[in-house]
């Protein structure tokens, strides 16, 4: 019998992100997985659970809670944690704000963005937590392209990346002194359209509003802002209702909405195809400047 | 990338690109990129302003690969960065590293994980020193495929004898390395001549374009199907009341094959049973290999754990505690210690490592070997004798990648200070 030994892109992305998942469990003492809702978070959640079948995920789940929801991701967040027995732990960006640890924002499109940090901090540091795993990829972003996937964190939280320790072969290095941290990046050499291609392989389940619904929105600086209570309209801004989807799943403050009529994976992925917008060209919040999300990650963020 | 994407016939392929300063290696990348259409409006809006605003009189593609605050300041890029596209046919990872002379830590760090290496040679240059150098290490880290672009043909004219010229030094110089397959493509980044589309300005040019031969390179063997190895990594028990008596041995293959019924032996125990099943949450498996994820059982209860190594009896790795590696020093705090001890990494296996002897120094230029300074820093490589405090299982690099390879740590600050390719 002729034989390649040869396996598909998808393959060989699982194949990695799950020797990940077993390091991360073997190197550090307490991980915990970020789990945001968002397709990359439900993805890593998902492969957690393939790493260690038949026994049950060995992270913790722990949500940073802008408190500004989609009450959609809300509850798909609560019926999967049930699904698959798992523990959730819910950093609160409110708390953090009633306890004085950060200061809200002024002005008419308030974000939580930057102060999910502090309260990310403060958890990992409450829990004990010496290794968070998260779902970002290099293809987002040009300052996370430079990510290694066991990334270093000093005792302040922050990244350094002029100082980051070289990566090769399959060897991880995740030694620490005590305080310090490490986010772990399994879905690094993930694009956006390898996640929706294995989300269609693996039948993955995903909030609704990844999917063409009605909803009501207004234009904000070039972004489709979902209109929420979390929100203050100005003079002259026009409420539209159109059919829209997400391509991100954050903060309702400052993930933009996009128009589509896009109502099933493979739907998604013919758009993922054509697109001409990076994925988080609708998040305001790395358009601030053009090093936001350099300047967010030394400090701290996801 | 077309609507008909039929990505479950798609395959990966990692490749480096290497290239000196100014040789247009970011160019070539960000060329890729646009011509493949992976780089979107709105990415290619924010380096049009940027280049606008740094002056540049042309739209910098650079400015697409370099993410880092001080890298757009400067113009340079300190780290590797990584990029991502796709074809119909294949999905591609590239390690982009850069090329001035006190980083080739980088370029070994990328060059660790390629199928494949993209040299570029300035074409009014020729082959300089650099050029060698990015050769060699391509070589030393056992890269199979290396496609030498000689790029800025648009500067001299797209003459002929230039490129024939260049690639006759080439060679010449590449008789003393061991490379298995070297293409060459005459290439202008800043024009696309030769990149995804044929060029007309070379029609004495009759290869491939580059995006051809990156999607039709055949990389099929470079992983090692013949030694069977499995290191293990961790140890799943779940206790749990359908599983109760399950103990699967987790790991990635690292060489050779793996099949139910297969005889193993288990290091360093030196225990044999036989394999049950090749378990994954998808289903028993008939037959593992790299780069599989797996979880083996066996028919025996023996003791294993993380650091083991499981074999076959009939073809065993080596293993003993001394070992003779290739050594590439990372560290710019400080140099490597004689007599010092650090921790070493070899696949799952963690072991404390002493210094033993510093053999020779290699000249990354000129490939000599230096035998009057041996003190390795920053960027240099020697051959280093090792001792470990428990024995390692391994192969020669030459023979496997992951199991002939190790990284050192500093026991005091914990950076990876060295990368070592076992001889």
């Amino acid at each position: 019998m002729h034989h390649s030994y040869a396996v598909n892109h998808l393959k060989h992305l699982e194949s990695e992100s799950i020797f990940l998942l077993r390091e991360t469990i073997a190197q550090f003492q307490n991980p915990v997985i970020l789990f945001s809702g968002g397709k990359d978070s439900i993805v890593i959640t998902h492969l957690a659970r393939k790493a260690f079948w038949p026994a049950r995920l060995p992270f913790p789940l722990l949500h940073i809670d802008t408190g500004h929801n989609f009450p959609e991701t809300i509850a798909f967040r609560d019926r999967l944690v049930e699904e698959i027995d798992a523990r959730l732990i819910i950093g609160s960006v409110q708390e953090s704000i009633d306890k004085q640890r950060v200061v809200e924002e002024k002005g008419p499109n308030p974000s939580r963005n930057a102060l999910q940090t502090v309260t990310l901090l403060d958890a990992l540091d409450e829990h004990q937590f010496d290794a968070a795993v998260g779902g970002a990829r290099r293809d987002e972003e040009k300052a996370r392209a430079k990510e290694r996937f066991f990334s270093h964190r000093d005792e302040f939280g922050q990244w350094d990346p002029k100082n980051q320790r070289p990566e090769l072969w399959n060897l991880f290095n995740g030694r620490k002194h005590h305080g310090e941290h490490f986010r772990i990046f399994p879905l690094s050499n993930w694009t956006e359209m390898d996640v929706w291609q294995y989300i269609k392989l693996e039948k993955l389940e995903l909030p609704s509003i990844y999917f063409s619904h009605d909803r009501e929105t207004v234009q904000r600086n070039g972004v489709l802002l979902a209109v929420t209570e979390f929100i203050t309209l100005l003079d002259g801004e026009q409420v539209q209702t159109l059919k829209v989807r997400f391509r991100t799943v954050g903060d309702a403050t400052c993930t933009g909405a996009m128009e589509s009529p896009a109502t099933s994976i493979e739907d998604i992925i013919k758009e993922v195809a054509a697109a001409r917008i990076a994925e988080r060209g609708t998040r305001t919040d790395d358009k601030r400047a053009e090093t936001a999300m350099e300047d967010r990650k030394r400090e701290g963020y996801f | 990338m077309t609507e008909n994407f039929d990505y479950q016939d798609m395959d990966l392929l990692r490749f480096t690109t290497a290239g000196s300063v100014d040789d247009g290696k970011s160019t070539l990348i960000g060329r890729l990129l646009y011509d493949t259409k992976t780089i979107f409006e709105d990415q290619l809006e924010a380096a049009t302003l940027s280049s606008r605003r740094r002056g540049d009189e042309n739209l910098n593609l650079a400015l697409l690969t370099d993410g880092l605050k001080a890298e757009r300041e400067q113009g340079i890029t300190i780290d590797v960065a990584y990029r991502y596209f796709a074809t119909p046919r294949r999905k591609f990872i590239i390690a982009d590293t850069p090329g001035h002379i006190q980083y080739t830590r980088n370029m070994v760090t990328g060059a660790s994980t390629a199928n494949l290496a993209i040299i570029l040679v300035d074409a009014r240059k020729g082959v300089i020193e650099q050029t060698c150098r990015h050769a060699f290490i391509a070589s030393l880290l056992r890269i199979q495929h290396i496609v030498f672009c000689i790029n800025k043909m648009d500067l001299v004219d797209y003459r002929e004898e230039v490129y024939e010229s260049i690639v006759r030094d080439f060679k010449e110089f590449a008789s003393r390395l061991e490379i298995t397959d070297m293409s060459f493509i005459p290439v202008s980044a800043l024009h696309g001549d030769n990149v995804v589309e044929k060029s007309a300005n070379t029609p004495w040019y009759e290869g491939p374009t580059l995006l051809y031969h990156l999607e039709n390179v055949y990389i099929g063997p470079d992983a090692n199907h013949i030694d069977p190895r499995f290191p293990v990594q961790w140890v799943i028990r779940p206790h749990s009341k359908n599983h109760h008596d399950f103990r699967g041995y987790a790991g990635r293959v690292a060489g050779g094959v793996f099949k139910p019924g297969d005889e193993i032996e288990v290091l360093q125990s030196g225990f044999t049973s036989r394999i049950k099943s090749i378990e994954t949450s998808d289903g028993e498996l008939q037959e593992a290999f790299y780069p599989l994820s797996v979880a083996i059982t066996l028919e025996d209860d023996i003791d294993i754990s993380r650091g083991d190594m499981i074999a076959k009896p009939q073809n065993l790795p080596r293993s003993g505690q001394d070992i003779d590696v290739m050594l590439c020093w990372f560290s710019e705090k400080n140099n490597l210690r004689q007599r010092g001890k650090y921790i070493l990494r070899h696949t799952t296996k963690e072991v404390k490592a002493l210094v033993k002897e510093v053999k020779y120094k290699v000249d990354v230029n000129t490939l000599h070997k230096v035998e009057d300074n041996l003190d390795i820093g920053l960027n240099e490589i020697g051959r280093v004798s090792l001792r470990t405090s428990q024995p390692l299982f391994y192969d020669t690099y030459r023979r496997n990648r992951i199991t002939g390879s190790i990284v050192l740590i500093d026991e005091f600050t914990n950076e990876t200070v060295a990368a070592g390719m076992i001889r």
